[in-house]
């Protein structure tokens, strides 16, 4: 069984074609969704909020793109248990939304940073990291000028107590609290983080470290296909 | 409206903004930089006007994880 992933389309998204492809090269059945849509394709199985500069980032990162009509269905898909993976602008947009916790401030460095970098799987027994082994150190980029995640110390410990917690940088690049890369919701359905693993599909381009991202992600697509079935 | 990173927030712009300030010669303390976003509304009364603006606000302009705001009404 195919698994159907959308990706959608904001205007100033610039990574939707990079993951569009690596979906398809992972064996997805993958499209795009302009963000004008008011409803998701039948039969989605995922939705993938991808890379770029929604709305030119104004205000701040992802704040108008979560206006965009597309996004109260992807409230409601996610609102049923739907997998929703956040990519950079993506995950931006997903804080923004109140789909994930915290909000992505500017780098502390306020330089934009484009660059390879290591990461910690802190889970493995959720959709999106279910490829990796325990504590696997990841080499994915990163390339964000507003990156640094921040969330009060309280809500901090909270999403660790839950286990929210998916990936923290070795070294933080960019000023995150708690080195925090990855965080999902507390259903763990929705997913945000700021390395790109749609850049890192192919060893030839550096890495394929990504691919184990979003392959954990088609296998959970595929499974729960399955069981709808059964 | 006045929106600024809340006390406490590390705000690079500012910090960049007091090193420069500091290599001027000037003594400053501390600089934090937000935004001033400049609205024109059709409202009966100053007190309807600040509603719907505080109602921006928390709506859009600022994120109140990290910002605060300040309204002020010019008829």
């Amino acid at each position: 069984m195919t698994a159907r992933v959308v990706v959608i389309q904001f205007p100033g998204s610039n990574d939707d074609r990079d993951a569009l492809w690596a979906l398809k090269a992972l064996g997805a059945d993958a499209s795009l969704v302009w963000h004008a849509e008011t409803s998701l394709p039948d039969g989605t199985g995922a939705v993938v909020l991808p890379g770029g500069f929604s709305y030119g980032d104004y205000l701040r990162a992802g704040a108008i793109a979560r206006f965009a009509p597309v996004m109260e269905a992807v409230h409601t898909f996610a609102a049923g248990g739907g997998l929703v993976l956040g990519i950079c602008n993506g995950f931006q947009i997903l804080c923004e939304a109140g789909l994930l916790p915290g909000v992505l401030r500017p780098n502390a460095s306020l330089s934009f940073i484009c660059r390879d970098i290591s990461l910690r799987v802190e889970r493995t027994n959720t959709p999106f990291t279910s490829r990796c082994a325990a504590g696997q150190r990841l080499v994915i980029p990163v390339k964000h000028h507003d990156g640094a995640w921040f969330a009060p110390p309280e809500l901090v410990a909270e999403l660790d107590a839950r286990g929210q917690i998916l990936l923290r940088y070795e070294e933080s690049p960019n000023g995150a609290v708690a080195d925090i890369a990855a965080v999902t919701n507390e259903t763990g359905n929705v997913m945000g983080l700021m390395p790109h693993p749609e850049h890192a599909v192919d060893p030839l381009l550096g890495s394929g470290d990504g691919a184990l991202i979003l392959a954990s992600l088609l296998d959970a697509v595929r499974e729960s296909a399955t069981l709808a079935l059964a | 409206m006045l929106v600024r990173p809340k006390e406490g927030i590390l705000d690079p712009q500012g910090q960049a903004v007091e090193q420069s300030l500091r290599k001027l010669g000037f003594a400053v303390e501390q600089a934090r930089v937000g935004r001033v976003v400049d609205v024109e509304v059709n409202a009966s009364s100053a007190e309807e006007a600040r509603e719907r603006v505080e109602e921006m606000c928390r709506q859009l302009l600022a994120n109140p994880l990290i910002e605060s705001y300040e309204v002020e009404v010019h008829a």
